[in-house]
């Protein structure tokens, strides 16, 4: 496995402050290809994984690492850091090389994913991996567990703010809508969920599973502020990730495409989980670093 | 009704699990109360009442409040996350896996009015599977106090932990058994009475009438140890060898099924390690329509089923 360099982002918000919004996108960019570039090799190492999950978050993801998060890398559990949530566990591949080129741990442990004792497991696990809040894989569970955040959150002196990520088919969850209510009804401003509006699940569309659609009105009419954007797009990302904390809980809806940035991976429902060859890996790292 | 629970003053163990929590409340801002609609059924109203903020009252959405649990540990707080046994247990099964057990977040589950508590309920409200269930879980453990001064011991000793606790409280109204000298400790059993024909093993509500059964069998001229096994995980497997060893005779009697309870793990150890003659009493079906007491008769879950249990090993 070749090693790309860790960015090694100071994500503080010290720093996060001194930079403008060209420096911000730019190193949004720089660890999105990171990531991506990281994944791949990742799955193709591992003969496992979930490609096209991964690349649709990679562009949330990387945003939230390079300049939204206020957390400390070096200083894992300080208490009033920002909590981030995967919900949608299978991305782990993503969520790990976020982490690792973000300084959480080196970027030379992704060359172990899913291998025999390595702790990148296939879903994330908090008591192997640093920057992990809480173990996912089981869709359903993380928003419910970011409402506890954010309570927790509002009981303490020194808040601070949660963000969860929630893959599109997994709202398919009851569990969800539970949670849902229980954010609005509590007012939790600290609260964003993001979902990434992909609009495929493991079998099929979602629209022809079992339709999510009005999916913004849903959100609103629960009581969530919701807002719908390019989940690509760092800079529009950026913008809505940072508002200021409002009066009800907070939804973004990114919209998506799976496997984003391969072009034969790209919105195509088989690609949940299947593992390129070794000739579409090198088709895909030069799609990908060009 | 037996003897012991006619004479005896009775507690609710709900009680002193309640005033437990106010108290460890007022004294640590971080323990926190979660519940599912059930203010009330949990006993929580003077928590509420003294820590309004401090009481999250998720509604009835088992899954969301036992994740909200695990999201309030990883805040920093202590939830004890409260709701009737069935559904805290069944209904949100996976999120205690996956949120409470695997994340290893000290949460601390309190499952109220388990067992055949809800007798004429039926069987969806009967709390029988959870130590099956639970008991699979590995870094959860599993108590199960017998009397009030046991609650509040349990009660202090879970929040002080750093691991995930299952809690069982329960509504019968119970005798005090455990001496004042004696202190809850995790996994480990206490011996209430020595003997040396036969050991009764309880837990929470079948543990006074283990010692009931223990007066029957001694006016049959039988002397029966018996073990109050207060954690039913971690097993005191050194108690339950011992008393297999020097007794060469076992009774297990739960309010929970047979399949995977107290029972089975207790012949688990001794299979493995002594094969020893065994009674496992407790609920074998999904119960007939009945009160908690008709439901107790029925399942032989009395001191009479007990001593009767004792006695075909002794025949």
């Amino acid at each position: 496995m070749t090693t790309i360099p860790s960015i090694r982002m100071p994500v503080r918000p010290a720093r996060l402050a001194s930079l403008d919004a060209a420096e911000r996108e730019e190193q949004a960019r720089a660890l999105s290809r990171s990531v991506r570039l990281s994944v791949l090799e990742m799955i193709e190492h591992a003969g496992l994984g979930h490609i096209g999950g991964d690349f649709s978050v990679t562009d949330i993801l990387a945003t939230l690492f390079s300049s939204v998060l206020h957390v400390r890398p070096q200083e894992h559990d300080w208490p009033e850091r920002d909590r981030f949530i995967l919900s949608k566990g299978h991305a782990a591949a993503a969520l790990y090389a976020a982490l690792a080129h973000s300084g959480f741990f080196p970027v030379s442990a992704l060359g172990t994913f899913m291998d025999p004792l390595s702790m990148l497991n296939g879903h994330p696990n908090r008591n192997k991996v640093l920057g992990i809040e809480t173990n996912t894989g089981p869709l359903g569970h993380g928003l419910p567990v970011a409402v506890g955040c954010a309570i927790a959150s509002e009981l303490s002196p020194q808040p601070w703010r949660t963000y969860v990520v929630l893959g599109d088919g997994e709202l398919q969850e009851g569990s969800n809508w539970e949670a849902i209510m229980t954010a609005a009804h509590r007012r939790l401003g600290t609260l964003t969920a993001v979902v990434d509006r992909n609009r495929l699940q493991q079998g099929a569309r979602t629209e022809d599973t079992n339709s999510l659609e009005p999916l913004a009105d849903k959100w609103r009419a629960f009581g969530w502020e919701v807002h719908e954007v390019d989940g690509h797009d760092h800079a529009a990302l950026y913008e809505v990730f940072s508002l200021a904390p409002g009066e009800r809980p907070r939804c973004v809806i990114a919209h998506t495409v799976k496997g984003k940035g391969v072009s034969f991976i790209e919105d195509r429902v088989e690609w949940h989980h299947k593992v390129p060859s070794r000739e579409q890996v090198e088709q895909a790292r030069k799609e990908l670093e060009a | 009704m037996t003897a012991v629970q006619e004479s005896a003053p009775t507690f609710d163990n709900r009680q002193a699990f309640a005033e437990e929590l106010i108290r460890l409340a007022r004294q640590d801002p971080r323990i926190v109360a979660v519940c599912n609609d059930s203010v009330g059924s949990s006993n929580l109203g003077a928590f509420q009442k003294e820590f309004p903020d401090r009481l999250i009252n998720v509604g009835i959405a088992e899954q969301d409040m036992v994740g909200v649990g695990a999201g309030l540990a990883n805040g920093g707080f202590i939830p004890f996350v409260c709701a009737a046994g069935p559904f805290l247990t069944g209904r949100a099964l996976e999120q205690i896996k996956a949120d409470v057990a695997y994340s290893n977040f000290h949460v601390v589950l309190c499952a109220m009015s388990p067992g055949m508590a809800y007798g004429e309920l039926g069987p969806t409200h009967h709390s029988i599977e959870d130590f099956a269930w639970i008991g699979a879980l590995d870094n959860m453990t599993i108590v199960v106090p017998a009397d009030p001064q046991q609650t509040r011991e349990a009660v202090a000793w879970a929040a002080s932990t750093d691991k995930p606790v299952y809690l069982r409280v329960g509504r019968f109204k119970v005798p005090a058994v455990t001496p004042p000298d004696v202190t809850f400790e995790l996994g480990r059993a206490v011996t209430l009475r020595e003997g040396g024909d036969v050991t009764l093993i309880g837990t929470g509500t079948t543990v006074s009438r283990a010692l009931e059964a223990a007066d029957l069998l001694a006016a049959q001229g039988f002397e029966a140890r018996v073990l109050n096994m207060a954690t039913v995980k971690p097993l005191d497997e050194a108690a339950v060898l011992a008393a297999a060893r020097e007794t060469g005779r076992v009774v297990t009697a739960e309010e929970a099924t047979t399949r995977g309870g107290l029972g089975s793990m207790v012949a688990h150890v001794l299979a493995v390690n002594h094969p020893t003659p065994m009674r496992t009493l407790g609920v074998t079906e999904f119960a007939p329509t009945g009160s908690a007491a008709y439901l107790l008769e029925h399942f032989h879950l009395t001191a009479r089923g007990i001593a009767d249990a004792a006695l075909e090993l002794l025949r």
